[in-house]
C-alpha cells in the first residue's frame, strides 16, 4: 500500500511530505525506542512511534525510512517538521495509540521487520 | 576519486549535546551520496556512524567523528575523551547499557549500539582505556549488501 492508504486507514493528518504519499510501504516498525529502529528496521519502513524529539528524524534519515506517524495525537514542534521537509520524509499524527496504528495497518496488510512478522 | 586517494571529513562533538545529535553522521551520508557509493553500503555506514556518534554524545565529554573515503571501502574512526569502558566484552553483548534514564527516554540506550556497529561493518575494532577513551574504527566495503 502506499502513504495515502495509510493515511485514510489511520485518518491521519499530514504535517509534512503530502507530495511524497504515493510512496509504497511495505514494512512497519512500531517504537520509542531509537536503538532498536536503528537495529531492526529494513530500507522504506514506516515508523509509528510517540516520541517527538529530534533523534527520531536523524534515526530516520540515516536508516531511510519511508515516513514517521506520531500516534496518540502527539505532535513534534514545527523545527523538527522542518527537518523531516528537508530529509523528504512524510510526517504524519493520527489519533489512533500505537497498539491500534499498528494492528489496523498489520490487519490492513503491512509486514513486520522480523522474518516471523513477514505476511505471507 | 583516483586510485590511490582519499576524501576526508571529520567533525568533533560535544558530549551532551543533543541538539546536534547526528549532524556529523548526516554531512558523512551526503557525502558518501554524493561520491556515488551504493546507496545499501550508504546506509549501513551512516547506521553505524550514528550509532557511534551517539555513544560519543551520551558517554563521552566529547569526540571526534572521522570518515576516510577510499575507492574501495570507507573507514569510520569514532574517538572519545573517555570515561572508557572497563569491560569491553559486555559492552558488546546486545542489552547490556549504562545509559542513564533520561537517555532512554530519549530513544537511546538500549545496549544495541556497539552489536549494531559490528552488524553493519565489514571490519570492526575498538580499544578502550578507563580514564582516557575510547577509539572506534569501522570498516565498510563498498559492495552492495542491504541489511
Amino acid at each position: 500500500m502506499n502513504l495515502k492508504d495509510v493515511q485514510r486507514l489511520l485518518d491521519a493528518k499530514v504535517l509534512a511530505g503530502e507530495q511524497y504519499l504515493d510512496r509504497q510501504i511495505e514494512t512497519c516498525c512500531g517504537s520509542d525506542m531509537m536503538s532498536d529502529v536503528l537495529a531492526f528496521t529494513k530500507r522504506n519502513t514506516l515508523l509509528c512511534t510517540g516520541l517527538t524529539n529530534m533523534q527520531v528524524v536523524r534515526t530516520a534519515d540515516m536508516t531511510e525510512l519511508g515516513a514517521i506517524v506520531f500516534v496518540r495525537s502527539k505532535t513534534p514542534d514545527s523545527e523538527i517538521v522542518e527537518a523531516a521537509a528537508e530529509d523528504m520524509l512524510p510526517v504524519l499524527v493520527t489519533e489512533y495509540t500505537m497498539f491500534e496504528a499498528c494492528g489496523i495497518l498489520y490487519g490492513a496488510g503491512i509486514s513486520g521487520c522480523s522474518k516471523r512478522g513477514k505476511k505471507k | 576519486m583516483s586510485e590511490n586517494k582519499s576524501v576526508k571529513l571529520a567533525f568533533d562533538c560535544a558530549g551532551g549535546d543533543f541538539e546536534r545529535a547526528g549532524e556529523a553522521s548526516a554531512k558523512i551520508k551526503k557525502m558518501l551520496q554524493r561520491l556515488g557509493i551504493p546507496a545499501d553500503c550508504v546506509r549501513r555506514i551512516a547506521i553505524g556512524t550514528y550509532e557511534a556518534e551517539m555513544n560519543v554524545i551520551i558517554h563521552a565529554g566529547g569526540g571526534n567523528v572521522a570518515a576516510e573515503v577510499f575507492p574501495d571501502a570507507t573507514v569510520i574512526t569514532v574517538s572519545d575523551h573517555g570515561p572508557g569502558i572497563p569491560d569491553i566484552n559486555k559492552a558488546l553483548q546486545e542489552g547490556w547499557s549504562t545509559a542513564p534514564d533520561y537517555v532512554r527516554q530519549m530513544g537511546f540506550g538500549a545496549g544495541m549500539g556497539l552489536p549494531n556497529m559490528q552488524k553493519c561493518s565489514d571490519e570492526f575494532d575498538i580499544q578502550s582505556k578507563v580514564g582516557e577513551g575510547t577509539v572506534i574504527v569501522m570498516k565498510f566495503k563498498h559492495q552492495s549488501e542491504d541489511l
